[in-house]
């Protein structure tokens, strides 16, 4: 039993790694996943990485903050302080909305970020971890799990026929920039 | 990633069913009009015809506007449904025209009406600022609130502002569309550098110009109330339906079988833009009610107590359909793609700026008590719905439905979102 723990194809072009996942999903072999330093149009839907829940996140923070600075505001202007403005009733809507309309805006907004950092371990102060340091570059990376794919020799062929560059075999997950 | 056999040189014909029924509208509207006129309801036709004459060029216009930040901004996605845009702009110098006409004849016709009391002879359009007499001193309908602005709102500086602003519009949106042609004969970039050079000329006059066509338009109709915001508010309902225009007409062209290049990635981005925009409406609506609001100024409420008081159906109705409608149906990234909901919102907003407009023109126009909703609002709307069909649609039809030569057009035919 090797210590290897994950095969990287390294390749030097887009199209080459949108080749070489046909290529791997071919052959039924898993991949890990995919690292390049670009977006790639269509690539989520060939990998069959599912839609981002960031939007319902976003929905839930907003609704929290719309809640919040109403009740802040309701307790503040109508029931701890009433102030005559203009002779409106305390209880004025339109008032409100401003405020509910920022706070909503504010709390979407850092509730996005911050699940953003949770989901991708990222955090200010953190160092991050990257399989591959060219992945944020000039390469794109294509990880396999070589704990579930046995025939090293088959992902290593299949690899270089796509059009890697290079073939890494890691033993640890992550290089670390520490 | 769809085939790249799509037919470059294909043209729609404008027959059948889309013509004919076009063409009803037309005879209709017509018809509504006469009815409007000869029923004894002048005013309010005159009201209906501004209404809908405004609406038909500030859709063409917003066409024209449409084209301007695509090039500015250099976008790619569009490249491929841009002939729409462009038959919206190429119409645009007719519905100048219906414009200019509607307003120039509500100047000139005169009637009397009763006013405190005493008769006076008041134009159908424009009574406020327009009839004869508030300016001058000494005449018994002075009034000193008009006196002060008649250096802005006099008939001839009026009509003239109208004419050169639609001019400029009109100028620059025949001449978008004759460099797109040309690029379709020669290729090149030239054509491409020169328009963008054009959108930014033209988008600076056009943000400039805009919120005080609309105060001439339509905010002059009451013309002791004002409102800073006003020309942002109009801008953005301008801007929105006519967005939702270019979706109903992309939409129904696609399901004709013409543009089969159109996918719903480029629906998705033109929800996104109904949607945005929506809001934004809704933001500049709401600054300038709640500015309004909160100082509680006699002068600047009465505008918002008569809509509130007389309209109040409309009122809310035009906030359910501007903004309700397209918030919470278009939220959703699906309902985005799916053509028959984004046309169902478009429609939905289409209609809602006509309420929109609705609000905005009757209260102050139409003050004899004939006001209401019925045959000739109706049929004035279907009468120029008809005539924007008939003229877009024959637009159209005159040229290939792609704008081959444009140098995005790769980028646009695979746009995926």
């Amino acid at each position: 039993m090797s210590n290897i723990k994950y095969i990287l194809g390294s390749f030097g072009d887009p199209d080459e790694l949108m080749h070489g996942i046909e290529k791997l999903q071919e052959n039924n072999i898993s991949i890990y996943d995919v690292y390049t330093p670009m977006p790639i149009h269509g690539i989520e839907a060939k990998l069959g990485i599912k839609r981002s829940r960031i939007d319902i996140a976003a929905f839930c923070f907003g609704i929290t903050g719309t809640c919040a600075a109403f009740a802040l505001i309701y307790f503040c202007a109508v029931i701890d302080w009433k102030v005559n403005i203009g002779g409106k009733p305390s209880f004025a809507l339109p008032d409100f909305i401003p405020i509910m309309f920022e706070l909503t805006v504010l709390f979407c907004a850092f509730g996005m970020v911050l699940s953003y950092y949770a989901s991708t371990h990222l955090f200010p102060g953190r160092a991050p971890r990257v399989m591959d340091l060219r992945a944020t570059d000039d390469r794109f990376v294509i990880a396999v799990d070589a704990k579930e794919n046995a025939e090293h020799t088959v992902i290593d062929g299949l690899l270089k026929g796509a059009g890697a560059l290079e073939v890494k075999y890691n033993e640890r997950k992550y290089i670390s920039y520490e | 990633m769809g085939t790249h056999n799509f037919n470059f040189s294909e043209q729609f014909e404008f027959t059948g069913k889309a013509k004919t029924l076009s063409i009803v509208g037309i005879v209709l509207g017509i018809a509504a009009i006469a009815y409007g006129f000869f029923s004894g309801h002048q005013e309010r036709t005159f009201a209906n015809l501004l209404l809908m004459g405004y609406y038909f060029a500030c859709v063409c216009m917003s066409g024209s506007f449409f084209l301007a930040v695509q090039y500015v901004a250099q976008a790619g996605w569009s490249a491929a449904i841009l002939r729409v845009p462009q038959a919206m702009a190429k119409t645009l110098p007719i519905a100048s025209v219906i414009l200019i006409v509607i307003a120039g004849a509500g100047l000139f016709l005169q009637h009397d009406i009763i006013e405190h009391g005493q008769t006076v002879t008041a134009p159908y359009l424009y009574k406020h600022w327009a009839t004869h007499g508030l300016a001058e001193k000494g005449s018994e309908h002075y009034d000193a609130i008009i006196a002060g602005k008649s250096v802005f709102l006099n008939i001839p500086f009026f009509l003239g502002r109208l004419v050169i602003f639609l001019g400029i519009y009109s100028f620059f949106a025949i001449k978008f569309v004759n460099l797109s042609y040309n690029e379709d004969l020669n290729g090149g970039l030239n054509s491409y550098r020169t328009s963008f050079k054009n959108a930014c000329i033209f988008l600076v006059i056009y943000g400039f110009t805009t919120p005080i066509f609309a105060f001439d338009t339509v905010m002059s109709l009451e013309a002791h109330w004002f409102s800073t915001m006003f020309g942002w508010y109009n801008f953005a309902a301008m801007w929105v339906s006519s967005l939702a225009a270019i979706s109903v007409i992309l939409i129904l062209l696609r399901r004709a079988g013409y543009m089969q290049w159109v996918s719903n990635s480029h629906l998705h981005n033109l929800g996104q833009l109904v949607f945005g925009f929506s809001i934004f409406w809704t933001y500049v609506w709401f600054a300038q009610f709640l500015l309004i609001y909160y100082a509680n100024m006699p002068e600047e409420t009465v505008y918002f107590y008569k809509r509130f008081e007389y309209y109040k159906f409309w009122f809310f109705l035009n906030l359910a359909m501007n903004f309700l409608a397209p918030v919470l149906l278009l939220m959703d990234r699906d309902n985005k793609r799916t053509d028959k909901k984004l046309l169902f919102v478009a429609i939905v907003v289409l209609l809602g700026h006509w309420v929109d407009y609705y609000q905005m023109i009757m209260p102050g126009a139409v003050e004899d008590g004939s006001n209401g909703f019925g045959v000739i609002e109706i049929g004035t709307a279907l009468g120029f719905v008809g005539l924007f069909t008939f003229t877009v649609l024959t637009a159209l039809s005159k040229k290939p439905l792609i704008a081959k030569n444009h140098p995005f057009l790769q980028e646009s035919l695979h746009h995926q979102l």
